[in-house]
């Protein structure tokens, strides 16, 4: 078996444990856990430098930030599988008593997390911290953080993106969930955002863009391009178009799986067009 | 009563200036962040002593504190710096979440808190500040009341470990406390005894206690000062025992009455001793331009207010 069929095996496994944690408490948000599984997946099981454990220092490792908190699923599914913590743990997801919040939190310890975030727009600001602080310590590993487009509607996200590139901060990797949708709609309905990359790269970042942002394949190659252009003097920017809802057809293209669970039967459906492959928790 | 010697007037700020050199020069974990504020914030000397520990982060204070939540990730124990305003009600949700919920290692110095700020007017005095920050769970708050305590704090808040706010002043006032004086969070500091009153205070308001106490004294009515520097968390000990021997307090503080000391103090005593208190706080509104002791004499926060609400509070024992 290749590596990227590894994988994708990985990807679908995600995607059930995904829909599960969401139809078990009937709420979360599976439409950009979806869209952005194959960036998790081969962000942790290829792309990052860790280390064996969880250090909240992270010192001598890569590390990664959630900005976008509401895509829990995703996270939790991804950190389990990777070992941060028992897969079956994440039977708790949403439930009293859990260190599985709805949004992730370090508040309850969840090894893994080292950030809370859900209120948006603060995710960049924390890597910015992160990555300074790896420089001050003469620590080489780069921090990675992932933000929604819509997410890029609050202001913190432009003086962190001002700041970063006027304070050389290259040892930070920002990736862009570039789905086009939020809530209340597409994005361009809601606010339209314009020109993105020419935006990031008039702040004075290297942008580049993965445009298939749903193939393992691209992510992987597009990332390995991102690492090579960190410490450049730049910070550096991901825009990855994605689909949201990626992998249950009736979820995909549209913003109403946002925040919604899928019923019983929907499930049921959703689950069948992704057969099990390391086996459900 | 016990007297105090004005050793030669000080702004808190440059307390806090001062600690941050001393903490430059012996914790190579601080690191100091800054939005645009440097000469108010007096910390020139650490930039100067630590370049490369600095962070100028611009007028972007939310950024601010998102960068000091990052920083503690990879062990360093940041102090942001910034007006009490900009320190707080700006950025709200920022410390909410990145640091407060987050349980994360940042000091926050917020100086030209309160209504002495002056003439730059209510936009940029806070009197809200201590009650927005009490109100995170696990944030300790601390309002020392001269430089030399200023300084004390600042050095001590290096060593403890959890988000901090520290909140501090813009105008020279007087440093009466000893220079040697250990700083110890949630540690209330007895300054004189006495048996018929309690004032408590904090901040800037602490030796206008004093003032007060010396002319109470002069009528006759033994007035007890205790400097709550650590609103919280709060030292209800000391507090009690206070009021279990005179029966009666005044608080007071240079903030709002709702959400200040007063309030953490009549709300403790309600559950576990019901005294008569009155509080030397500004009543729910906005400050405005003056001079600082236009404003104090105006909104009733200087020493003939505190005497003035001891002489009432005494009718209500």
């Amino acid at each position: 078996m290749s590596k990227i069929e590894e994988l994708q095996d990985v990807v679908v496994q995600t995607r059930r444990d995904i829909l599960r944690m969401v139809h078990k408490v009937n709420s979360g948000h599976p439409g950009g856990s979806l869209g952005c599984t194959e960036f998790f997946v081969s962000l942790y099981h290829e792309i990052m430098e860790l280390k064996e454990g969880f250090h909240m220092d992270g010192m001598g490792e890569d590390l990664f930030f959630l900005s976008n908190g509401h895509i829990s699923p995703v996270y939790y599914s991804v950190l389990a599988r990777k070992g941060y913590f028992p897969v079956e743990e994440l039977n708790t997801f949403r439930l009293i008593n859990s260190r599985l919040q709805g949004h992730p939190t370090t508040h309850e310890g969840l090894p893994g997390i080292r950030i809370a975030s859900g209120s948006l727009g603060q995710g960049m600001s924390v890597a910015i911290g992160a990555a300074q602080a790896k420089k001050l310590n003469n620590d080489i590993n780069i921090v990675y953080s992932l933000h929604g487009d819509g997410e890029l509607q609050e202001g913190q996200n432009w003086e962190a993106i001002m700041y970063a590139a006027g304070k050389k901060v290259d040892n930070l990797i920002s990736t862009i969930d570039l789905n086009g949708q939020q809530i209340d709609g597409s994005t361009d309905d809601v606010l339209p955002m314009g020109d993105l990359k020419a935006k990031f790269e008039a702040f004075g970042w290297d942008v580049l863009e993965i445009k298939e942002g749903n193939s393992v394949a691209a992510i992987l190659e597009g990332m390995q391009e991102a690492k090579a252009r960190t410490g450049k003097g730049k910070p550096v920017c991901v825009l990855l178009h994605t689909i949201m809802g990626n992998g249950v057809d009736f979820m995909m293209y549209t913003h109403a799986w946002h925040g919604k669970a899928p019923n019983d039967e929907q499930l049921e459906n959703a689950l069948q067009q992704n057969p099990a492959t390391l086996g459900d928790y | 009563m016990t007297k105090y010697e004005d050793q030669g007037k000080n702004d808190t700020r440059s307390g806090y200036g001062a600690g941050m050199t001393e903490l430059g020069r012996t914790n190579p974990n601080v690191v100091a962040l800054c939005a645009d504020l440097v000469g108010s914030l007096k910390i020139q000397t650490f930039i100067d002593e630590n370049p490369e520990r600095f962070f100028q982060v611009g007028i972007a204070e939310a950024n601010m504190m998102g960068i000091a939540a990052g920083l503690t990730i990879g062990g360093k124990i940041p102090f942001t710096g910034t007006f009490a305003n900009f320190s707080t009600g700006r950025v709200y949700d920022q410390i909410r979440q990145s640091i407060a919920y987050s349980g994360k290692n940042v000091k926050i110095c917020a100086s030209h808190a309160g209504i002495t700020l002056g003439e730059d007017g209510a936009t940029h005095q806070i009197l809200e500040d201590i009650g927005l920050m009490k109100m995170l769970p696990g944030m300790v708050v601390i309002n020392p009341c001269d430089y030399n305590q200023t300084k004390a704090a600042t050095i001590a808040i290096a060593e403890y470990e959890g988000p901090v706010y520290l909140r501090f002043g813009r105008p020279k006032v007087a440093n009466f406390t000893p220079v040697d004086q250990k700083f110890e969070i949630g540690k209330a500091l007895m300054l004189s005894e006495g048996t018929d009153v309690t004032i408590v205070a904090t901040g800037h308001l602490v030796w206008e206690s004093l003032i007060a106490a010396e002319a109470l004294e002069a009528q006759g009515i033994s007035a007890e000062v205790i400097n709550i520097h650590t609103i919280k968390p709060l030292d209800s000990e000391a507090v009690l025992k206070s009021v279990k021997k005179t029966g009666c307090i005044v608080t007071a503080e240079e903030h709002n009455y709702l959400g200040g000391l007063g309030e953490s103090i009549a709300g403790m005593l309600a559950t576990q001793h019901p005294t008569p208190q009155e509080f030397v706080a500004t009543q729910d509104t906005f400050g405005e331009s003056g001079t600082p002791a236009q404003l104090m004499e105006k909104y009733g926060l200087n020493n003939k207010a505190i005497e003035k609400a001891v002489l009432k509070v005494l009718t209500r024992k």
